[in-house]
């Protein structure tokens, strides 16, 4: 066992940060809300959830980063950490599967049932007559209009070569953490960040090239749907993760982290393998297949 | 902490462990366990009653045939917000407050593994509800589609409907960091001899329902995403003429949901297996076998989420796999009730409140198990569906199912809370009251169900009068007597004196503490040898 009984496990005394957490999470789902009910108020009273939370993100892990510095953290709360990314990690995983799952169904169940598969015949005769199923589409009612396709090839597919190299350059500065190698480490981690704001910025792009020359939005209809949802999702995270890693570049730079004890590092880290599977399950069936 | 009690196990109380701060900061930024499970379990209380006072509502309005008080818009925002206040607010808060207090002290930890995560889980909820509870009052009134919110329906929803959508993502929120508390705190700060096999029911149908809510909490936040966007951004995921398909909504939504039912029966078969083996003064029989039945419950309840939509319209071979899936879970299930039959059989029993609770719970889930048996049944759920038959089955799991698991455990674990026993009397009164009650108000409903009253609807036909106005008035009376389970609280301190082991029977390391227990417990890790050979 990792305990022994003259090492004890750090628990904190009061801690106010949840309490800011929840008064920003109040804030930011009633402006979100109210603003989507037109209330044009709505929309500050957003903003100031959302710096509330940036404010509690900030001073949270700050008060950890300080804790972790100080040595209050032995082998029992570590683990602890990394048992609770990983859980984490597997809530997002799921999250991701709700949408996954809603790109299958469609694609394997209502759409060729609403082309009249299955028992389905007088439902295409009576309610969509004419309606043939085909992937890529916007649905019997051409809901959004006409649209052209993301082809995989271009721009989706640098991506994929982005991102996939951000995986190889994290794991290099890690293991160059692991030996010791702080420059190499600095470099490789600035790397990482680097192909992951090019990403989000050529995601961007994708974005615009979209809506403005093939009129493929969010309201085109089950296709755009879920190819907006999917890489929007996605492209936040990837945001979140790129912030992350940027962040642990500077307590690199500051001469944090050890050989032997980086548990931050190597939470960001999972977190990059993880945008980075969920973009290959991207890439995969949203754009290609 | 009291002065006079000594913990033995964690006699090397040194200058850092000291007691709560004064004030409303000890709550508010609590990062001890034994606080945040009793915010829980308060807060857990106030939903049940509130919660409750919509039951009233809705039971008033059905007592005699035609409208009488509300308007049938409100009666459908009154079973809306019933269920999603009582499924969120009273019974799975309530499970968190019970493993909050009661995991560490089971395992021997010195608290919860995430202690800050910990406080911020629990102040989450009151936002959650103070949210949800705000759309009483606004234009369109509260949500009024069904707390399965199914869509195109629920998109009809005035005002309150985004309120409605980020309240339930509050929810998914807190019980997902509550659970990956519960997980890492169960498999980090175990005691140092306590392995998996040998950790107390509670803990280990804890760690199962964890897993579970990881695993479907962001499946609900990713259906009911969509649909917001549906409704806001011009999504077609439910809509067909855009491809998309409402049952896909009910798909998602139920792949959360079954799983849901599970997370909030699991904790109470823990509950119920810690109490039995109390009363009855014998070991639980069969402990490993509960663990591999709760897992196969667990297991299940991921691929039998469509027996919740046999009339919705399906592929043969989906109504028949799952069909036989759904009718599979009564034999782990089955495993269970067998193994607490067993445990009492020849003990030396004793009817304490807790054990009469949880004997009544053995008995009633049953029946709400059984009546779930003939609902899986394919060609007869046809008929069932939408009736007044599921609101009893579902009723009978949730009410004598899970909410006296969680009574029981409350007045089982009261004394080690408070340091003194409960008014007994006053205790078996709510015992008898809430269980001749509940039987009054929900058995009659099986009835009007086979006959064909539906369900969600504010009047009926005239010859279901009989039956309602003997649920109505069944009601009424359970409402009512849960008062009496706030006069224990109330007198609760009032008590003699707990021992540190409280029951005679009483097993396992929780008892090993002083009563009350102190503020902090286990500081260093105690031998969970002691506490397990009790019985030996």
């Amino acid at each position: 066992m990792t305990t022994h009984s003259d090492e004890h496990y750090y628990v904190p005394h009061g801690s106010h940060w949840p309490a800011v957490g929840s008064l920003g999470l109040l804030f930011l789902m009633v402006g979100v809300s109210s603003w989507l009910n037109g209330a044009g108020a709505g929309f500050y009273i957003m903003l100031t959830g959302l710096a509330i939370i940036i404010f509690m993100v900030t001073g949270w892990f700050g008060a950890v980063i300080g804790e972790s510095q100080g040595g209050l953290y032995n082998a029992q709360v570590d683990a602890s950490f990394r048992q609770g990314m990983f859980w984490f990690i597997f809530s997002e995983v799921m999250f991701f599967a709700a949408f996954f799952g809603a790109l299958f169904y469609a694609r394997n169940m209502a759409i060729p049932w609403l082309g009249g598969e299955s028992n389905n015949f007088f439902t295409n005769l009576l309610l969509w007559e004419g309606f043939e199923s085909t992937w890529p589409t916007n649905g019997p009612g051409n809901i959004g209009g006409d649209y052209e396709v993301m082809p995989p090839l271009g721009l989706p597919l640098i991506n994929t070569a982005l991102l996939l190299t951000s995986s190889i350059t994290v794991t290099i500065a890690h293991h160059a953490l692991i030996a010791g190698r702080r420059t190499q480490l600095s470099i490789f981690l600035a790397a990482t960040f680097l192909l992951g704001f090019v990403f989000v910025y050529l995601q961007g792009v994708e974005y615009v090239h979209a809506y403005q020359d093939l009129n493929l939005t969010l309201s085109s209809g089950i296709y755009g749907s879920t190819f907006f949802m999917l890489t929007g999702f996605h492209g936040m995270h990837v945001t979140i993760g790129a912030i992350m890693l940027t962040i642990i570049f500077f307590r690199v730079i500051k001469g944090h982290f050890t050989p032997d004890k980086h548990f931050a590092f190597e939470a960001v880290a999972w977190y990059w393998h993880f945008v980075d599977v969920v973009w290959i399950g991207l890439y995969v069936f949203v754009y290609w297949m | 902490m009291t002065a006079t009690t000594v913990d033995t196990h964690a006699a090397d109380h040194d200058d850092h462990d000291h007691g709560p701060t004064k004030g409303i900061g000890r709550w508010l930024f609590s990062t001890n366990h034994k606080d945040i499970g009793t915010m829980y379990l308060v807060f857990s209380l106030l939903m049940f009653f509130i919660g409750g006072s919509m039951a009233m509502v809705i039971r008033s309005e059905l007592a005699i045939p035609g409208l009488q008080f509300v308007h049938p818009e409100f009666f459908n925002s009154m079973t809306t917000m019933h269920a999603l206040i009582m499924v969120f607010g009273a019974v799975m808060p309530a499970f968190v407050g019970l493993a909050n207090w009661m995991i560490p002290l089971m395992i021997g930890a010195p608290d919860m593994a995430l202690p800050r995560m910990n406080n911020w889980s629990f102040w989450i909820l009151p936002i959650a509800f103070g949210i949800l509870l705000s759309t009483l009052f606004m234009p369109g009134g509260a949500p009024a589609g069904g707390w399965t919110m199914y869509p195109p329906l629920i998109l009809q929803t005035g005002d309150a409907f985004p309120f409605l959508i980020f309240s339930v993502h509050l929810m998914g929120l807190s019980s997902i960091m509550g659970a990956i508390n519960v997980i890492v705190t169960i498999i980090n700060m175990r005691a140092p001899d306590m392995t998996l096999l040998k950790m107390p029911m509670f803990v280990w149908t804890w760690l199962i329902t964890a897993y579970l809510l990881i695993a479907v909490m962001p499946v609900l936040a990713g259906a009911v995403t969509m649909l917001l966007t549906d409704q806001f951004f011009g999504t077609s995921f439910f809509l067909a003429a855009g491809g998309g398909d409402p049952v896909m909504f009910q798909h998602i939504f139920w792949f959360f949901g079954h799983p849901e039912v599970y997370i909030m029966i699991l904790p109470a078969f823990g509950v119920v297996s810690e109490i039995i083996p109390t009363f009855a003064r014998k070991k639980l029989f069969g402990h490993d076998s509960m663990v591999y039945a709760a897992s196969c419950i667990a297991f299940l309840s991921f691929i039998v989420w469509a027996h919740h939509m046999f009339t919705v319209g399906m592929p043969l071979t989906g109504q028949l796999f799952f069909m036989f899936a759904t009718m599979l879970i009564a034999v782990p299930t089955g495993v269970k009730i067998f193994n607490w039959v067993a445990t009492m059989w020849r003990g030396s029993m004793t009817f304490e409140t807790p054990m009469l609770f949880s004997l009544a719970f053995v008995f009633l889930f049953t029946i709400g198990g059984f009546s779930g048996l003939m609902l899986a049944i394919q060609p007869a759920d046809v008929q069932y569906h939408d009736t007044y038959f599921v609101v009893a089955h579902f009723h009978y799991v949730l009410v004598p199912g899970s909410v006296f698991a969680i009574m029981a455990g409350a007045y089982y674990w009261l004394p080690k809370w408070t340091g003194h026993m409960y008014n007994e009397t006053l205790g078996k009164l709510h015992f008898w009251m809430s269980t001749i009650f509940v039987n009054l108000t929900f058995f009659p409903q099986h009835f009007l169900g086979l006959a064909g009253m539906p369900r969600r609807i504010p009047d009926y036909s005239v010859q279901f009068a009989d039956f309602n106005l003997v649920s109505s008035v069944g009601a009424i009376g359970f409402g009512l007597s849960q008062l009496i389970f706030v006069a224990v609280l109330l007198t609760a301190k009032k008590g003699a004196k707990a021992t540190d082991r409280v029951w005679e029977g009483s097993h396992g390391l929780e008892w090993t503490v002083p009563s009350p227990a102190p503020w902090h417990t286990f500081t260093t890790p105690p031998k969970a040898r002691i506490a397990n050979e009790s019985f030996e």
